[in-house]
């Protein structure tokens, strides 16, 4: 069983703090990390290739940089680690970066199965996993918590707001998970020693490695463009509420008796 | 690439602050672009007051053309042959866009039993419903409603389609846009119309709820947008509001699908072959779990725990305040992390967003991903015993103080005040 995982490089939003004042991000000193559903994708696949024997590749699109999470999921482990890094791709929106995933996946080649997490961190928008497997033109099924694979069958258990369903299909198929399905294991030490000491643990490519149109790269063929950003903020009264803890409740309750609420 | 004019650049060093990479740096009083830092991102362009900053886009020659698309469009959602509310919500959103646009709004809706029910979208602002049904549409799948519903857009040409950020809306949405070649902005949280140019502005949390972020789709057709349930506002329902119901026939499982509907709205005749597409995944089974009591998207009131609560155990008064309240437990990402209490209570950027008519927010700090979370908010109360947290910055009244002592006298106070 073939299985490519889709992973990126992502900061820790948990730890980005904001500058009020100047309403910019702090990024001093937040780390790099693997977007957290993208490490429950490597698992996953992982403990596929374990029961069924086969082969996991790991792609990312990003600076080069994000060498560091491909080889991070080398050492949970994956097989094989495909960098996708050119500047040609800087500024891709999800539909340019779906299009560039997508052709380094077909120049890949073989695979049975394509794991991503359903979302990043940094951008929450779910919409790559989705737009891949568009591009491949292959099923998907997103926001998977449970599935098992039997005779080239894959049968899912897909989260609902209310529940869930149970979705059939047939190989190759692309899946989006949730955290929850497995616990990632922790990288092998001596994997990652060795994935440093081999020089081509990693393989970078860029628009002369695969084949690509290069008018559907990047910043210049992105649908999407940010218009504007600013810190969100929210018009309140900010009234302290002063006194014993009693006198502070009574006059909450009279404040809710104003805005007639009680 | 990023291009800065050193002859405007006056060296204010907004930009390098603005910079979510790192990629800009004073030299010499000029600001200077690290290329391998910089991702394009544009936030330091509208940041720079002097116009010395220029993100360079090849002018594409074969421009489309874009005067062939109009109106706005909602994709309704239905399960269980019910529309979801948020569904409403679109339409009432939409309706704004129609008007300012001079323009109208349809909604289209797939299902195996719905055009009774379809018929209230024309109270909340649709001037056209499109109902499209069949047997095999009685529930969401990914390639017959994408098959269909592409096929519709491309025939009708709509210059706006909203979606709902359900899990369903989000599985649909970027298979829509990528088969189309359009963009999708996801979760906006608002939407308007920019005078100037007539096109879609798309506000949306950005960087985990860090920034909000305005995204536009100029160049191409439709402009996407999914929306949370719960972020846009329900309209009155006008039911002497009137609206046509056009049926767009499809025939799944044969060669030639054939659609006719004539009337004010547009002609969309579905012509093709869907049963390859119909085939790619099979519904086993879906089991609605049984509720857990957790509603957090239609709560009114939401009595919200944080990391003051001290331990799973501190949920307690949390949960009898909510009781007394009538009204819902929710939950800060930190604790919900530190396993002290389920998911589906987490409200925040990365949980839900919430519109109550009151939030109790108790010891949370107010990280911005939980306040993005709860904006809607009517009102919000914040009690916490460190006087700086950032809730107090958002809450329109603030009690320092320990929880575990105010949480049981309102409770206590309320009970009486409500009997």
């Amino acid at each position: 069983m073939n299985i490519i995982v889709c992973v990126k490089q992502v900061p820790d939003t948990n730890e980005v703090k904001i500058d009020e004042k100047k309403g910019t991000l702090i990024r001093e000193g937040v780390p790099s990390i693997i977007n957290p559903e993208d490490k429950i994708a490597i698992e996953e696949a992982v403990r596929l290739k374990e029961e069924f024997g086969g082969k996991v590749t790991v792609i990312s699109m990003g600076p080069p940089q994000a060498k560091d999470a491909l080889i991070e999921a080398y050492a949970m482990g994956a097989d094989d680690a495909i960098l996708l890094s050119d500047r040609a791709f800087a500024g891709s929106d999800t539909w340019a970066t779906a299009y560039t995933l997508a052709q380094g996946i077909k120049e890949i080649g073989d695979y049975d199965l394509i794991f991503c997490g359903r979302q990043a961190i940094d951008g929450d928008t779910a919409q790559v996993g989705p737009q891949v497997a568009e591009n491949l033109d292959i099923p998907q099924i997103t926001y998977v918590t449970d599935l098992e694979i039997e005779n080239k069958k894959v049968t899912a258990k897909r989260q609902l707001e209310d529940g869930y369903s149970i979705i059939e299909t047939q190989l190759p198929v692309l899946l989006t998970v949730l955290d929850g399905l497995n616990e990632p294991r922790y990288p092998s030490i001596k994997r990652i020693v060795d994935a440093y000491k081999r020089e081509n643990t990693v393989k970078v490519w860029s628009t002369e490695d695969f084949e690509v149109d290069k008018d559907k790269l990047g910043l210049d063929a992105s649908p999407t463009q940010v218009y504007d950003t600013f810190v969100p903020t929210h018009e309140t009264k900010g009234e302290m509420l002063e006194g014993s803890a009693k006198e502070k409740v009574e006059k909450l309750i009279e404040k809710l008796k104003e805005e007639q609420v009680v | 690439m990023l291009k800065i004019f050193e002859d405007k650049c006056t060296g204010c060093e907004v930009c390098v602050s603005k910079c979510p990479f790192d990629a800009l740096e004073m030299k010499n009083n000029i600001a200077v672009v690290n290329h391998d830092a910089c991702t394009l991102c544009g936030i330091c362009v509208k940041s720079c007051e002097f116009d010395a900053i220029e993100l360079e886009k090849e002018e594409k020659s074969d421009k489309k053309d874009l005067s062939a698309y109009s109106g706005v469009w909602v994709l309704a959602e239905q399960r269980e042959n019910e529309l979801l509310n948020v569904s409403f919500e679109l339409c009432s959103e939409g309706r704004k866009l129609a008007d300012e646009l001079d323009t109208d709004l349809s909604a289209v809706v797939l299902g195996s039993d719905i055009k009774g029910k379809a018929k209230e979208l024309i109270a909340y602002g649709a001037d056209h419903i499109y109902v499209v049904e069949d047997e095999e549409l009685k529930h969401y799948r990914t390639e017959t409603y994408t098959g269909i519903i592409t096929e519709m857009i491309e025939k009708a040409k709509p210059e706006i389609v909203l979606l709902g950020a359900t899990h369903n809306g989000r599985d649909l949405g970027p298979r829509l846009s990528a088969r189309l070649d359009t963009g999708l902005t996801a979760d906006c949280t608002k939407l308007a119309i920019d005078d100037e140019r007539g096109i879609l502005l798309q506000t949306r949390p950005a960087f985990g709820g860090n920034l909000m972020a305005t995204i536009v789709c100029p160049e191409h057709r439709p402009q996407m947008s999914t929306v949370r349930p719960g972020v846009m506002e329900k309209a009155e329902p006008d039911y002497d509001r009137v609206g046509d119901i056009n049926e767009v026939e499809v025939k799944l499982t044969e060669n030639d699908i054939n659609s006719e509907v004539v009337r004010e709205a547009k002609i969309i005749n579905l012509k093709s072959n869907l049963s390859e597409v119909e085939m790619f995944t099979q519904i086993k089974d879906i089991i609605k779990e049984a509720k857990k009591g957790v509603n957090l998207e239609d709560a009114n009131i939401i009595v919200s725990g944080g990391r003051g609560v001290g331990d799973p155990d501190g949920f307690s008064c949390i949960e009898e305040l909510a009781s007394t309240l009538g009204g819902e437990v929710g939950a800060s990402r930190a604790v919900v992390d530190e396993g002290w209490i389920d998911k589906e209570h987490q409200v925040g950027q990365t949980g839900k967003t919430v519109q109550p008519r009151v939030y109790l927010a108790c010891g949370i700090s107010g990280a911005i991903q939980h306040r993005a979370g709860i904006e809607n908010s009517d009102l919000i109360i914040a009690i916490n015993t460190d006087e700086e947290a950032p809730i107090f910055d958002v809450c329109d009244y603030g009690i320092v103080g320990d929880l575990h002592e105010i949480v049981p006298l309102l409770s206590e106070v309320f009970a009486e005040v409500l009997n």
